[in-house]
């Protein structure tokens, strides 16, 4: 590799290698900076944060602002609901695209055809929000945990992306399987779900995800509810209670100073709520990419 | 095969057709019973709030059955089209989807392009992968990062300018109308640059070197390459992606702007969604609200049509 950076001698293609090399590090630092800031914060001493100037390290270090997050007594509340909808909401998620896709990569079966165009619609057309909260309500899902699962069980999406997965397998796998007098829902059980395992990992991410970061539907639907609150929009309401929001929302001073927590206090929960993600991704990146480049293929 | 099932098909009465269709199901009964219970499912989450457009032409009382409503015609859309509110939220809507679309597409196949030129694997692997960060990252966190970057007391945006000389005194990015557009379309490229280009590096990667080989004997330097064989290697996924987007151009969504915006950008920050959800659901006015609803689905529809009779046009192939 050496030889050819080398080798490449003229003027212009060495400044375009300084340039190149010069843009890819201001990505790292614009897309860095601010989560090692926020972080710096976080590990800082509140009152001292107040003075201004820090930058990516923390300049009286403590723990104390992470350990004032447990007086915030929703947050354990949300931290619980976010944690078990990521698990319940995955788990489903996973077991229903992959269902679906098997069903509709089997040439054979007469429905094929129809369920795709149903699923592939949804992509494009949505009745709104208006017609979707009214549903819920309908329903009976306003105030409780189920409306953060059921909404979003099937994403077509997903779906597509583990189908034009299983279409990349053998058929020969399912039809000697056949022969040997499985029925379809072994075949999907003891072969598709085991070869899938890397597509079925990039929608459990997108799905988890999704889940853990959700916080329209706990302000729309479960607002009313304190037990019922999640993680991302707890933070919501820290974060919200900026200087130039809190100018409308309290109606005097000292509601003001009830309402706003210190800086570093705001940066430890962003960090708490971000962490977990941040420890996850990386290890998933093979799947995901791979993941991504299937559904663009396909859909 | 399947020509041969079909002349047999034509050639069968109704009666052995629908033997046939159930024997047919009966022995796929398991694929039946692994989908239908997950299309019930999008029916009742995905096709039922369809019906709920029937509002939009109703004066909608909640808790009145279906026939004792009273239908208004499109008293509704005409509302809509007086409302002068309605206007300055379209601007604010088209104008921050047609920035998105310019620049959430122009940003990540320069990156894609400049990613690929790198030759040190392990800066590439390491720059690609702090480059997905934020996009797993809630708008949540992304408009607290953005407000923290841009605030007027110690942030890093401000003190960076202040101390370079540029500004006497910190400027209040956030408290201006004028910017709102600029930031939230800047905090969408932070937040979906590295993501969105993972499908531009794929297409990259399918390039055949030989092309590049021969370019070189050719004597063309490595900004040529770039722009004779890897940006036309491409063309075909930015054609497609561009008009898979514009479909989704009007329907932007509402959380970057509901995050990010203030009462003192109102005028700027409002969109289609956020009007509907303040005009319509917040006041009751669920009838108006789906008027608002409507009017955004069919605007999207209508240019995802256009948008695909214009590449059926250039490339004599379908996306949908």
């Amino acid at each position: 590799m050496g030889n050819r950076l080398l080798r490449s001698s003229t003027v212009s293609d060495r400044l375009f290698d300084a340039f190149v090399y010069a843009y890819a590090a201001f990505v790292l630092v614009i897309t860095l900076y601010p989560f090692l800031h926020v972080a710096a914060i976080s590990l800082n001493d509140s009152i001292d944060t107040v003075r201004g100037g820090i930058t990516i390290y923390p300049r009286k270090f403590t723990l104390k602002n992470y350990e004032m997050i447990f007086s915030y007594q929703h947050l354990g509340t949300g931290f619980r609901n976010s944690a078990l909808r990521t698990l319940i909401g995955t788990v489903l998620g996973v077991i229903s695209s992959s269902m679906l896709a098997y069903t509709l990569s089997r040439k054979d079966f007469q429905g094929r055809r129809f369920v795709s165009v149903f699923l592939a619609l949804t992509m494009y057309v949505s009745g709104g929000l208006i017609p979707f909260f009214l549903l819920i309500r309908e329903l009976h899902l306003i105030n409780t945990f189920a409306v953060y699962i059921l909404p979003g069980i099937v994403s077509a999406f997903n779906v597509f992306v583990v189908r034009s997965f299983i279409d990349g397998l053998p058929y020969a796998l399912q039809e000697s399987a056949k022969i040997d007098g499985a029925n379809d829902f072994t075949i999907y059980w003891r072969i598709i779900l085991p070869l899938t395992k890397p597509a079925l990992a990039t929608i459990a991410l997108f799905v988890a995800v999704g889940h853990w970061n959700s916080w329209f539907d706990t302000y729309l639907f479960n607002s009313q509810a304190e037990h019922l609150t999640t993680l991302q929009y707890e933070l919501m309401k820290v974060l919200q209670s900026t200087q130039s929001n809190v100018d409308y929302r309290a109606r005097n001073m000292n509601e003001v100073m009830a309402h706003i927590s210190p800086e570093s206090v705001k940066m430890a929960i962003t960090m708490v709520v971000t962490l977990p993600i941040l420890f996850v991704y990386p290890f998933l990146q093979r799947y995901f990419v791979k993941g991504m480049t299937l559904g663009a293929v396909k859909s | 095969m399947e020509a041969a099932t079909w002349t047999e098909k034509k050639t069968m009465t109704r009666k052995e057709r629908t033997g046939r269709f159930f024997r047919n199901a009966v022995r796929s009964r398991w694929l039946y019973a692994m989908s239908l219970p997950f299309v019930v499912w999008v029916f009742i989450f995905h096709y039922l709030p369809l019906w709920g457009w029937t509002m939009a032409f109703q004066r909608y009382r909640p808790g009145r059955p279906f026939f004792e409503q009273e239908w208004v015609g499109l008293e509704h859309f005409r509302a809509l089209f007086r409302d002068e509110l309605f206007y300055q939220v379209l601007r604010n809507t088209l104008a921050m989807s047609v920035m998105g679309l310019v620049a959430g597409f122009v940003v990540p196949i320069f990156f894609a392009l400049m990613l690929n030129e790198i030759r040190l694997m392990f800066y590439k692997r390491f720059v690609q992968t702090v480059s997905y960060l934020p996009h797993f990252v809630s708008w949540v966190v992304v408009a607290g990062i953005v407000t923290k970057m841009l605030s007027t007391d110690g942030g890093p945006v401000n003190e960076l300018l202040v101390g370079l000389g540029i500004l006497d005194e910190p400027y209040p990015f956030m408290a201006k109308g004028k910017l709102f557009w600029i930031i939230v379309t800047l905090a969408d490229v932070w937040k979906e640059t590295g993501w969105n280009a993972i499908i531009y590096l794929a297409a990259i990667s399918g390039i055949g070197p030989e092309l590049y080989e021969a370019a070189r004997v050719d004597g063309a330097n490595r900004i040529q390459q770039m722009w004779h064989i890897t940006l036309p290697g491409i063309r075909t996924t930015i054609i497609v992606l561009l008009i898979m987007s514009i479909g989704h151009l009007i329907s932007i969504g509402f959380e970057k702007q509901f995050l990010l915006g203030n009462n003192l950008v109102r005028e700027y920050s409002q969109v289609l969604d956020l009007y509907a959800l303040n005009y319509g659901l917040g006041m009751g006015r669920f009838s108006f609200g789906t008027a608002i609803n409507i009017f955004n689905s069919v605007v999207s529809v209508i240019l995802l049509l256009a948008a695909n009779g214009i590449f059926k046009r250039v490339t004599k192939e379908s996306i949908m």
